[in-house]
């Protein structure tokens, strides 16, 4: 939080006034943001908060003039010094454009052009405004790669985009957007695609970077975690109105609005608090997993420099019924692997998985399809993983009816288990893209439930929910697994989701696990220093408070 | 990258050899054959059949026939002619430069004008423009070649009489505007299915890339929109396009039968119809092996440009 001096009222950067921009015809609203307004004060951060279709990114993309061409502004002003961007030439908005705002996306995976060096990406900002020479483009490229901390800008220089990190991919479309230093940078959900520890050091990055240009930011997110770490003043969004803004302390502290509230509360916190259960435990393990390992070889065998990434080290664990087992690690820690080790959508290559006292590791697919429907997976994506082709009760009972259930029984238990995940029954005839992304996640709980299994393994199974769907759904699978029994794997890269609904939680890194323990442990005294970096990246704890 | 193009051209090896083993084999094995022809010459007797079969070489088994056929072609002797005589290398050579000249003509010309449109169509979907030029793609593409040969015969040559109907030029007349005045219906009229073909891929490669991020960050930097279009969009689609096009190498060599068979034009694909008709084997598979390699070599070639244009193929 910035400590800006009251009296000194700090100008507008952009001051947004009215502001409407139109849906396509046919769409669930008529406007996409209706009738907003606020002003970004020169040298502070403003965040703009809400969940998935709150109009967060369209107000972004209207202040860059790039708003997709079937939307379009209806009424208002968007002002940037003398100019009214909502009226200006698309010649007098491309000059401002990487001159005088910028902006940073979300994915930075797919933000870099593949076939462009980093160094002619960052020079073709500087290329477009007609600055400098080659030379000069040139050196200031190097310095910008410098600047938002990237090793050896050299080499940097000259690689292509598919060669770096996420956090590095970031870190380059930082510089882009420093290039010609604009006095407004805005940042459309920088962070959300990154593991908790790159996201820390992105915020870091912004805010010193902010502090020192004096730049103003616009800082779009879903999380309230992250707001609390960056932001001067919050705009709070729902439904393309502005339901609440002021500073981030007041509203952070002293929410007015429910919607806010609810936003707050939703908040996922570390919970350091272990699960109670009512009845004793000691029943005999669901799963026993015994010194699991897997490795990845790529390159060719015929011409040597074959490259061998051991995904899974000797991972051992077990995990009764009724309990709930974390696996927590970032991006290529090995904890998907892992996850497909159980299920066997792949085979490991040593180690032994007891499942119900069989050891199912070194089965053939023959052998594992009785035992299959036992142990059953949630998907990360409800988008990508429901078939949109299929009703939502042939998605439910295709499988039951193919291990051999009798097709109207199978139709009977979906129409229950829908109703039981919180959807009606006449959801059974319905198709896929009639739902929303948490609706989709209930569907895909219910599939998996289709088959009584004894294991749910869920990966990444609320990560690309907004958090208030997000908490209902970690409250739903919590329900089922009280009244099931059903063991469950929750595999996260959130170590606050996980600190909610785990038993217990192992932490991965380079397919080693390097901590395991109660979240208890792993909260308030970690026992590795990789636990302790990933705790204290966690965004916003401040407001657990 | 040595140990690739080793690898490339061991399996292109392999499969020369099964191609021109299959090929020997089902020329072989139907009824008919080169003897055939000599059968209907009035007072042909089986003994001088066998004399002629002997002389020719085709009274060994098969496997042995085959042996010696690769065993030449090795060294330079595609053998010869059954129909005139003469090397089967300098027979395709004369055909070859006619193709060339006809396919690498209106190839250029579709690439171009298939490459415009696909762009243009892209960047303004369900425009008039996009329907109209996706309606005629579906014309050209449902009409057979034929048709529109002929339909321009009638038209240019018989009714407006502008230009000529049919063969490369005019015996006595080797002019290069002379050459050029029979090239263009041909020419055109091949291009129609490939400007169709073309457009509707380039169309689909654009409509890919112009949705994705980089060409986001790319206008927010403040580009020309011109620039977004040809640095970003475009060297992006081009990707997939250069597959497409190795995979054309071997039509521009191996000539477009139809077409060529219409217009009368002395090209690869008049010559591998009228072998067929003479039972001319020699040529016949001294044709199939030359498209044999082109098929390979076009996707040789169009593997190593992709390499060299994406840099995330170049690691593997």
């Amino acid at each position: 939080m910035a400590n800006h001096d009251p009296i000194a009222a700090p100008v507008s950067a952009l001051t947004v006034r009215n502001l409407t921009i139109d849906l396509p015809k046919g769409m669930e609203r008529k406007h996409a943001v209706s009738d907003i307004s606020f002003d970004l004060k020169t040298g502070q951060i403003l965040c703009i908060i809400g969940e998935s279709g709150s109009g967060k990114s369209v107000t972004a993309n209207a202040v860059m003039g790039l708003l997709p061409s079937a939307i379009s502004i209806s009424g208002g002003s968007i002002r940037c010094g003398d100019v009214d961007l909502t009226d200006a030439s698309p010649e007098v908005l491309r000059d401002l454009r990487g001159r005088v705002v910028s902006m940073i996306f979300q994915d930075p995976l797919s933000a870099l052009n593949p076939l462009m060096t980093v160094g002619d990406q960052i020079d073709e900002v500087m290329f477009a405004h007609g600055e400098g020479t080659r030379e000069d483009r040139r050196a200031r490229s190097l310095a910008l790669l410098t600047e938002v901390g990237l090793p050896d800008p050299e080499l940097m220089y000259h690689q292509y985009p598919f060669r770096l990190s996420g956090g590095q991919r970031q870190r380059v479309m930082i510089a882009m957007a420093l290039a010609l230093e604009p006095a407004i940078l805005i940042a459309d959900e920088p962070t959300t695609a990154l593991d908790v520890t790159t996201q820390a050091q992105i915020l870091d990055l912004i805010r010193d970077i902010q502090r020192r240009k004096g730049m103003s930011v616009m800082f779009i997110t879903h999380d309230f975690g992250v707001v609390a770490e960056i932001a001067d003043s919050v705009i709070v969004m729902e439904q393309g109105v502005i339901v609440e803004q002021g500073s981030a302390e007041q509203v952070l502290r002293n929410a007015q609005h429910p919607y806010t509230k609810r936003l707050i509360a939703a908040v996922p916190h570390l919970s350091d608090n272990d699960r109670t259960h009512d009845e004793v435990a000691g029943s005999a393990p669901v799963i026993e997993v015994d010194d699991l390992r897997k490795e990845y070889r790529s390159g060719s065998i015929f011409f040597g420099k074959e490259r061998v990434v051991k995904a899974v080290q000797g991972a051992s664990f077990a995990l009764q019924p009724g309990r709930t087992l974390g696996i927590v690690g970032e991006s290529g820690s090995g904890k998907s692997s892992l996850g497909r080790l159980l299920v066997k959508l792949m085979d490991s290559d040593g180690g032994r998985i007891l499942f119900d006292g069989q050891d199912i590791a070194p089965m053939k697919e023959a052998q594992f399809r009785s035992i299959r429907p036992k142990i059953q997976m949630i998907f990360q994506d409800p988008f990508a993983s429901l078939n949109p082709r299929s009703t939502i009760g042939r998605i439910l009972t295709a499988g039951p009816v193919a291990h051999g259930m009798a097709p109207a029984k199978a139709s009977q238990q979906a129409r229950a288990l829908l109703e039981h995940v919180g959807l009606d029954g006449g959801a059974f005839d319905r198709y896929p893209h009639e739902f929303s992304g948490g609706q989709r996640q209930r569907i895909g709980i219910a599939r998996a439930l289709m088959f009584k299994p004894k294991l749910l393994v869920a990966d990444e199974a609320v990560s690309a929910l907004d958090v208030s769907i997000q908490a209902q759904i970690l409250e739903l699978l919590n329900d089922i697994q009280r009244e099931t029994g059903v063991a469950m794997i929750f595999i996260t890269h959130d170590l606050r989701v996980a600190s909610q609904i785990c038993d217990e939680i192992l932490v991965m890194q380079r397919g080693v696990i390097v901590e395991h323990g109660p979240p208890s442990q792993i909260f308030r005294n970690p026992q590795s220093d990789y636990t302790r970096e990933l705790v204290a990246a966690i965004p916003g704890e401040r407001i657990a408070a | 990258m040595a140990g690739y193009l080793l690898n490339r051209l061991w399996q292109s090896v392999v499969l020369l050899v099964i191609v021109s083993i299959i090929g020997f084999a089902v020329l072989n094995l139907t009824p008919g054959g080169p003897l055939s022809q000599f059968a209907l010459t009035p007072g042909m007797t089986q003994e001088a059949m066998d004399r002629i079969a002997e002389q020719m070489g085709l009274n060994r088994p098969l496997p042995v026939q085959y042996l010696d056929w690769g065993w030449r072609l090795l060294q330079g002797d595609w053998g010869t002619s059954y129909r005139d005589g003469q090397p089967v290398l300098d027979v395709i050579g004369r055909h070859i430069t006619a193709t060339l000249l006809l396919m690498g003509t209106s190839t250029a010309f579709s690439i171009a004008i298939g490459t415009w449109i696909g762009i243009h169509g892209a960047t303004r979907p369900y425009s008039i423009f996009d329907y109209s030029v996706t309606i005629g793609a579906m014309v050209a593409l449902s009409i057979p070649t034929f048709w529109f040969g002929l339909v321009g015969i009638y038209i240019f040559t018989l009714e407006l009489g502008w230009l000529p109907a049919g063969n490369m030029y005019t015996i006595g007349d080797g002019s290069f505007l002379n050459y050029l005045h029979h090239l263009i219906m041909p020419s055109l009229v091949l291009s129609l299915v490939n400007v169709a073909v073309w457009s509707r891929y380039m169309r689909t490669a654009t409509l890919d890339v112009i949705n994705q991020e980089f060409v986001k960050t790319a206008r927010a930097k403040g580009l020309t929109e011109r620039r977004v279009l040809m640095k970003h969009v475009v060297g992006n689609a081009m990707v997939p396009m250069i597959t497409l096009a190795g995979m054309q190498l071997p039509s521009i060599l191996g000539g477009a039968l139809v077409t060529e068979t219409v217009f009368t034009w002395p090209g690869m694909g008049r010559l591998f119809l009228d072998s067929l008709g003479y039972s001319d084997y020699p040529v016949v598979m001294g044709l199939l092996m030359v498209s044999a390699i082109l098929v390979l070599l076009g996707s040789l070639i169009a593997d190593l440009l992709v390499a060299l244009v994406d840099p995330r193929i170049r690691v593997g």
